[in-house]
């Protein structure tokens, strides 16, 4: 329930991963230590003493890849039209119209344009804050339309992912833009413009089961909770405690899904290195 | 961990719980029999309401009872929709209702099976293999689920594994090679809760299909037997034709999984389903699939022969339409149907 126990406010149901906004200092959930604020987002979030990669937002995300945190934005004006007028306990429209809100954003991804140590490249990156990063036709259409504008103009294409899966207040057309992003990636590949996935915590669902899982490399933050059907489901199924460590990015290493695990400092020299190897020298 | 509580209900939870629903209804076969008056009041109802209107220059006191009727009315047309939606849903996972191998043998001859993803294992959640269909060589593969226990130990609940998928594709490919068209058939309830097959990455598998099958050169015709669970589902449904049998349902989550997420109560099922619209009319009506198959009064399982009969029809139409189109054009038209699919949004 946590995405909702944050639109009353409080903090995530969890506790953890979350930076609290007040305050001059936080506690780790990795390590129990407390952290001077200050120190923790110098370091690009993530603990100094232990660390453990704390959720940041999407922007960001772009802000840290863009050379001089500089990016224009594209595909920002799409909004959903709860096309099931959706209500369960409250109605989606109204969910929507929070988000929106307390993001800032119109739905839960945002595309940029920029380049990454001199590279022109395309970057989208997912908001885990909006509404879980779910995937309704909004995401859908601004990822394939991320994807489209790396095709149109032979930039490489990354793409953040954070997403409790597909929305189901949009139900079934939720499902659809698995096919349609991915199909999208197919023209990508033909075409032979690059495609990194960079999987972040937590990346589950449809949204693991269809982009984040088709990068020519597919690559994470340590610690990132990744996987398809949900661990608490797992366990309850197979009536056992789970191995320690299970579907976190370690153990999709360890299990040959990733192509490396990536520590947030060394992300853009990581992404940079692949595309040189990927495309002829940036001019 | 209550964040990674939340995808885990998101993904798969709808398992476990339709699988005991499924034993349950197949134990007391409820459901099914369990005949809503709401039809016949809302026919009273509407009767009276007719007659009351027709009186004209209304008092207060008609007025105030039309008023009534009408938020009746209201109140009962829900009802039954909300029902309709379960109906269907119990109809899809009826345990008598033909399975993909059913349809196998009464539509296709000369069936050889294909096994093996020629990395792990043989899943026989997912059964693939070379057939004819009216004559013609095609590749046919579909989940399947077991009749009794044993089978359905057997089959996984018709849960395809990693493997499943990656066969699927295998086998794709290989009737991609000899320009041999495919037909897809789907029913399965969802994610796989197991271990192995989030160490294996069912994910990946499932990603892969989705791009892969985008861009195969040869015809494909989807039919959605029974259950279309989510990405499993939509695993060997990337289609030029997705067609939907009449009482089948296809869906982001299942009923059950929606209402413990969304209701915090996963005995508001019928209300998720109505909600989710995850019927074939709804599909249709959403842009979702091509067609809809119709079924025997009271559904396939009342009557199999006619249900793959029915079946049998659809697919000869689609697929003779299909044969006049050359390969480029099937790709190029399957993706601009998957790019335009379900695009509900405004552009401020
Ligand atoms: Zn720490």
């Amino acid at each position: 329930m946590a995405w909702f126990k944050r639109q009353s406010g409080e903090l995530d149901a969890s506790g953890e991963k979350k930076i609290r906004t007040e305050g001059l200092w936080v506690k780790c959930e990795g390590c129990r230590q407390i952290i001077w604020k200050k120190d923790l987002e110098e370091n690009l979030n993530v603990c100094p003493k232990c660390g453990k990669h704390f959720r940041i937002d999407a922007r960001t995300r772009l802000a840290n890849l863009f050379d001089n945190g500089e990016y224009e934005t594209f595909s920002d004006n799409l909004a959903s039209t709860d096309p099931l007028k959706f209500v369960d306990l409250k109605p989606y429209s109204e969910r929507l119209k929070r988000a929106q809100e307390e993001t800032g954003l119109t739905d839960a991804v945002i595309n940029g344009r920029g380049t990454l140590n001199g590279r022109p490249i395309v970057i989208s990156a997912m908001e885990y804050s909006f509404i879980g990063g779910s995937m309704g036709s909004v995401v859908g259409e601004v990822i394939t339309r991320a994807v489209e504008d790396a095709l149109a103009s032979k930039r490489p294409l990354i793409i953040i992912s954070a997403s409790g899966g597909a929305r189901m207040m949009e139900g079934v057309l939720s499902l659809m833009q698995l096919a349609k992003i991915s199909a999208a990636l197919a023209k990508l590949d033909e075409a032979r413009v690059p495609y990194v996935s960079v999987l972040t915590d937590p990346t589950t669902g449809g949204v693991t089961a269809s982009f984040a899982m088709l990068g020519d490399l597919n690559i994470a933050e340590p610690g990132a909770l990744i996987g398809f059907a949900g661990p608490r489901v797992i366990e309850q199924t197979i009536r056992q405690k789970l191995p320690p460590g299970f579907q976190r990015s370690e153990f999709l290493l360890e299990h040959g899904m990733l192509d490396a695990v990536v520590h947030r400092k060394e992300m853009k020299g990581y992404i940079s290195r692949a595309l040189d190897f990927m495309m002829p020298a940036a001019s | 961990m209550k964040t990674v509580d939340i995808t885990a209900v998101l993904t798969g939870a709808q398992l476990m719980v339709s699988m005991v629903e499924t034993r349950r209804s197949a134990r007391n076969g409820d459901g099914l029999n369990g005949n809503a008056p709401a039809p016949q009041e809302l026919e009273k109802i509407e009767q009276q309401l007719g007659n009351l209107e027709a009186l004209g220059g209304q008092s207060a006191e008609v007025r105030k009872e039309i008023y009534d009727l009408r938020e009746r009315i209201i109140m009962l047309r829900k009802e039954i929709s909300h029902r309709e939606a379960w109906i269907k849903t119990e109809l899809a996972r009826h345990p008598q209702r033909p399975y993909f191998l059913d349809y196998v043998e009464k539509l296709f001859t000369d069936f050889s099976e294909i096994h093996g993803d020629r990395h792990y294992a043989d899943d026989p959640a997912m059964v693939c293999g070379m057939a004819r269909f009216h004559g013609e060589e095609v590749l046919v593969l579909g989940t399947q689920k077991g009749r009794d226990m044993k089978q359905k130990v057997h089959r996984n609940f018709g849960l395809p594994n990693p493997e499943g998928y990656r066969k699927a594709l295998r086998a794709m490919h290989i009737a991609q090679k000899f320009s041999r068209p495919i037909f897809t058939f789907v029913d399965v309830t969802g994610a796989n809760p197991g271990l192995g097959a989030e160490e294996r990455g069912q994910a990946e598998a499932i990603a892969l299909n989705l791009r892969e099958m985008a861009r195969l050169q040869v015809s494909i015709i989807t039919t959605i037997t029974g259950e279309g669970g989510s990405g499993g589902a939509l695993a060997i449904a990337v289609s030029d034709r997705v067609l939907m049998m009449e009482n089948a349902v296809y869906s982001v989550i299942s009923p059950e999984g929606c209402a413990s997420i969304m209701w915090r109560d996963a005995t508001k099922k019928e209300l998720a389903a109505e909600a989710l619209r995850i019927t074939a009319p709804d599909l249709m009506e959403l842009g979702c699939i091509d067609a809809i198959v119709p079924e025997p009064p009271g559904g396939a399982h009342t009557d199999p022969d006619m249900a793959a009969k029915l079946v049998d029809e659809a697919l000869q139409r689609h697929f003779s339409e299909l044969k006049k189109m050359p390969a480029k054009e099937l790709v190029a038209s399957r993706y601009d149907k998957f790019r335009k699919m379900a695009q509900y949004f405004t552009e401020k």
